[in-house]
């Protein structure tokens, strides 16, 4: 199949000319005191039409997983279900202010109480607190929690371990909150390597940061046996949430005995990422570290909501009000929709496109470690860059040529020239058979050809070190400078 | 749609359609005869009998069950509202929706990939030049996720700016952002001290910051307008005080269609809430966390940075650049965590700085400024009642002494359907009998007299 993104000399916003035409209109005079007036101010003014035509060209230079398949490793961009956003375009969602009296928002109350009750019974955790934005602000939280927990039982534990396989922000986290990083390497069979980790254990120990299955995709078979030791070494167990998608109704945190976990609301449970944002980031804890959860609380007494602030042991806030609530109420119809058995039907089929498409590509790449993947897989183009010289990054922008996003890359780092890859359960057998036919021809291909990609997107292969070097970070500063000619 | 057609039935042997067909085709072709085969590597003693909660639902039953759980929420369509403190009920014109509506925007990730992502690079570049020309501040970054979350990151940057461990912030501050920024500075083990403000003013008692200043203090915030909604005519004069301490002003981002922006006196850092720019209340989330800088600092600051650059033909380009500093590459070194933003809420700020235009938004200003100050007027005339507090230039909000507690009153309004204001002390102790109310270019002449009706029944 050919693909070709569109490609228009798309001006800067402050580069178009006309006539602003906004409706309100105010001249009288304000009093502003003196000193403190504004002089000039410089915003396009433009009719409302050019502005969204303006936006709507930049969309079509945009590729989202409405466009196509979207396999990035450990973001499980599947299918946003619609529903959601006629949901959240609700007034009764869009017009409530956070700061109402309970009794005025008692349709949202319930539907974030019935939210946690909900990522409990997901979880196999005793509660859940809706608050952080993000994955990486859940772990920030987990952190804070984990602090708050030593803390009370007069336990000064200043590090945490986390494995070299572990997302970035695993260790950004912890050092937020104060913690000393330590990196344990993993085993030959791509799993925490628990001799290196029982050697990392210490009195020191507030948490260790796992994520099962991991990076590679692969289930870590010991969690009973890595558990046990974290525990004994008096250290809590956190769950990275960002891979959950490949294990729900199957086995979940809570029995694997981890004691805090972050869930991701817009990777598991299909809210869009917006390009970038927003997400959220719920976390869920066992019932002992319950009253170190953020306030508020949301209580239930027979059926009427109230918020509790005075938590004498809570960590305090991490953001301010109840969090992303537009995507807390996305997730939440999302869940609603799947129920149980269809969560546990979700995962499954996402291990099967997964190994699937997994089963097609091995041959033409390298597969490091056992081939049994979960979720999602990493193989090697490391024989491509040694033979032809094509590296993961021209395999990437290749695909893009062939209309599909192309996979995490140079992530993990223990593998080299890595390609993560997660085609989630959205994805039909063609889908994946046309993903997997890909990859096989970019393998094939001339070099030169691969290496010149991409040549159908908006704009070929876009150079970093300029951008680096030159910092236009915003129109001012490329008013200043004549811009790259 | 029916739920058959939303789930598949592959392994236990339900149903004929296509899915399930396709699905057992892939099973033939790993050779394995149920795709519980694929989780052999899950040990037993972790395994669980599916997850306890009801099956699933149709899109129709999805959709009524959820319209009706949040039925009972009071809206701000319906009932006139007089919440501000960062949150406000403005006019968002339908075109923003249109724009952040565009899927291709909605359902896209990080844009990683530059070449197939110029669409959104460029929306968040202009984004960042907007921010840029509203604050005076040439460094901006693609966003972070509140007001509050901002402050956290403010103060650890100024702390890496200048390596010291006291942050000065106004005891005139909400108890979120408070709760927020002890939160962020715990790890590094900042201390955060508060200034006072001028009882008459309610600006900042610069007396104070010098009082409080000393050798150890890495930064100093100061709200423009502040928590209690004056326009502080003392915060230009901290650079001139403090020339070699860095200094974090927090804005409402529309004030600055008037006032004068935070770059022209000497902030270092500039962070706000860009909500009422564009974005619904949404029950206080998505929001979206300003955050600028001075170009000297810009690599020490959090976030996804968007730069314009060249593509290899020579056209204009855009990609995310100095990543050098974020968390997938520099781990525990990182300069902050944050990964995930509010992407697709600064394309909407984009879409509605375009369609306002710098007149525009000086008009939407002018208005919140003059219905402010009607209703503290009007207020002010009751018996019992005092509005504003301070002799302070206010923009959209003041704060009310109420001769009712101000949860009893809210709870009256309420009962006369309206959304009342937010209660003082959780935020300043003292101020027991005390609410702060705002208006915006919503705010009617009816939602005033009617507020008003209700106020003057209060019992004295």
């Amino acid at each position: 199949m050919s693909y070709r993104q569109a490609r228009y000399d798309e001006p800067l916003i402050f580069e178009l000319t006309g006539e602003n035409d906004f409706c309100i209109s105010c001249e009288e005079d304000v009093l502003v005191p003196e000193g403190m007036e504004r002089r000039d101010l410089c915003l396009p003014e433009i009719p409302e039409r050019e502005v969204v035509r303006h936006y709507t060209n930049l969309s079509q230079m945009n590729f989202g997983v409405d466009n196509g398949m979207y396999p990035l490793g450990s973001c499980t961009m599947k299918y946003n279900p619609k529903y959601a956003d006629r949901l959240s375009a609700l007034p009764t969602v869009t017009s409530v202010h956070p700061c109402q009296d309970e009794d005025s928002m008692q349709g949202a109350l319930r539907l974030m109480h019935e939210l946690e009750k909900a990522l409990c019974a997901i979880s196999g955790m005793d509660a859940v607190t809706l608050q952080p934005a993000a994955g990486a602000q859940g772990e920030f939280t987990g952190m804070l929690l984990a602090k708050a927990y030593h803390s009370a039982h007069g336990q000064e534990r200043t590090e945490v371990i986390v494995p070299d396989s572990a997302h970035g922000t695993n260790p950004a986290s912890a050092a937020m909150a104060g913690f000393t990083v330590i990196e344990v390497p993993s085993g030959p069979d791509g799993c925490v390597d628990l001799e290196a980790l029982g050697a990392a254990l210490s009195e020191r120990t507030a948490a260790v940061m796992v994520t099962n299955p991991n990076t590679l995709g692969l289930f870590e078979k010991d969690i009973t046996r890595l558990a046990e030791l974290v525990h004994a070494a008096g250290a809590l167990l956190y769950y990275d949430g960002a891979n959950l998608n490949a294990i729900m109704g199957i086995t979940s945190p809570g029995v694997m005995d981890f004691d805090i976990v972050h869930f991701n609301l817009h990777k598991t449970f299909a809210t869009p990422h917006g390009g970038g944002g927003p997400g959220a980031g719920p976390v869920g804890v066992k019932e002992f570290l319950e009253p170190f959860l953020p306030t508020p609380r949301i209580i239930n007494e027979e059926g009427r909501f109230s918020l509790d602030h005075e938590r004498a042991d809570s960590i305090g806030k991490v953001r301010s009000f109840f969090g992303n609530f537009a995507v807390l109420l996305r997730a939440y119809a999302y869940i609603l929709a799947q129920g149980g058995d269809g969560l546990r039907e979700v995962s499954q089929r996402a291990v099967l496109n997964s190994n699937y498409l997994k089963s097609k590509v091995i041959g033409a790449y390298d597969m490091p470690f056992a081939e049994l993947r979960k979720h999602e897989f990493v193989v090697s183009a490391k024989r491509l860059a040694k033979e032809k010289g094509v590296h993961a990054t021209d395999v990437a922008k290749a695909l893009l040529d062939k209309g599909f996003m192309s996979p995490t890359i140079y992530f993990p780092s223990l593998v080299e020239e890595a390609l993560m890859i997660e085609p989630t359960e959205s994805e039909s057998k063609e889908t994946l058979d046309r993903y997997a036919q890909a990859l096989l021809d970019i393998a094939e291909a001339d070099p030169q050809e691969v290496k010149a990609a991409p040549l159908s997107t908006s704009i070929s292969r876009v150079d970093e070190v300029y951008a680096a070097k030159e910092l236009i970070l915003s129109w001012r500063i490329y008013q200043r400078r004549k811009g790259p000619q | 749609m029916s739920r058959a057609r939303q789930t598949i039935y592959y392994d236990i042997g339900l149903g004929v359609n296509v899915i399930m067909a396709l699905d057992r085709r892939m099973l033939e072709e790993l050779g394995i005869g149920s795709v519980e085969e694929l989780f052999s590597d899950i040990p037993q003693e972790v395994r669980i009998e599916g997850i306890p909660l009801p099956s699933g639902r149709t899109e129709m039953e999805v959709v009524r069950r959820v319209q009706g759980m949040l039925s009972s929420n009071v809206t701000a369509e319906s009932a006139p509202c007089f919440l501000g403190g960062g949150v406000y009920n403005h006019f968002i014109p339908s075109a923003v929706n249109t724009i952040v509506s565009r899927s291709e925007f909605m359902t896209s990730y990080t844009p990683y990939q530059a070449e197939i992502s110029q669409g959104m690079l460029q929306a968040l570049f202009e984004y960042q030049s907007f921010i840029s020309e509203l604050t005076a501040m040439d460094a901006v970054n693609s966003s972070n996720y509140d007001w509050s979350t901002a402050l956290g990151e403010a103060a650890m940057m100024c702390h890496r700016i200048s390596p010291k461990k006291t942050f000065l912030v106004p005891e005139a501050m909400s108890y979120e952002k408070r709760s927020v920024l002890r939160s962020y500075v715990s790890g590094a083990g900042l201390n955060v001290v508060e200034y006072c403000y001028d009882p008459f003013t309610g600006e900042l008692d610069i007396g104070d910051v010098k009082q409080k200043m000393s050798d150890d203090v890495c930064g100093i915030y100061v709200e423009v307008p502040n928590l209690f909604g004056i326009i502080d005519t003392q915060a230009p004069k901290l650079k001139d005080e403090f020339p070699d301490v860095p200094l974090v002003i927090g804005v409402n981002p529309l004030s600055l269609a008037l006032l004068r922006p935070p770059g022209e006196y000497g902030a270092d850092i500039v962070i706000g809430e860009g909500q009422p720019l564009g974005l619904p209340m949404n029950v206080g989330g998505p929001l979206l966390g300003i955050f600028a800088c001075k170009m000297e600092h810009v690599r020490k600051m959090p976030g996804r940075i968007i730069g314009m650059t060249r593509d290899r033909d020579g056209r204009r380009a855009f990609c995310m650049t100095l990543q050098t500093r974020e968390q997938h590459i520099r781990r525990s070194k990182a300069t902050s965590n944050i990964c995930t933003n509010e992407a697709l809420m600064a394309v909407a700020v984009s879409a509605y700085l375009g369609i306002a235009g710098a007149k525009g938004l000086r008009s939407i200003a002018r208005l919140n400024m003059r219905n402010a100050q009607k209703l503290m007027d009007r207020i002010d005339e009751l018996d019992g009642f005092q509005a504003p507090l301070f002799e302070g230039a206010h923009f959209n909000e003041f704060v009310m002494r109420t001769p009712l507690r101000p949860e009893k009153l809210n709870k009256l309004l309420l009962r006369h359907g309206i959304l009342g204001g937010i209660p003082m002390q959780r935020s300043v102790p003292r101020l027991t009998d005390h609410m702060l109310l705002a208006a915006t270019e919503m705010t009617r002449e009816d939602d005033v007299d009617r507020l008003i009706a209700v106020l003057r029944e209060v019992p004295l």
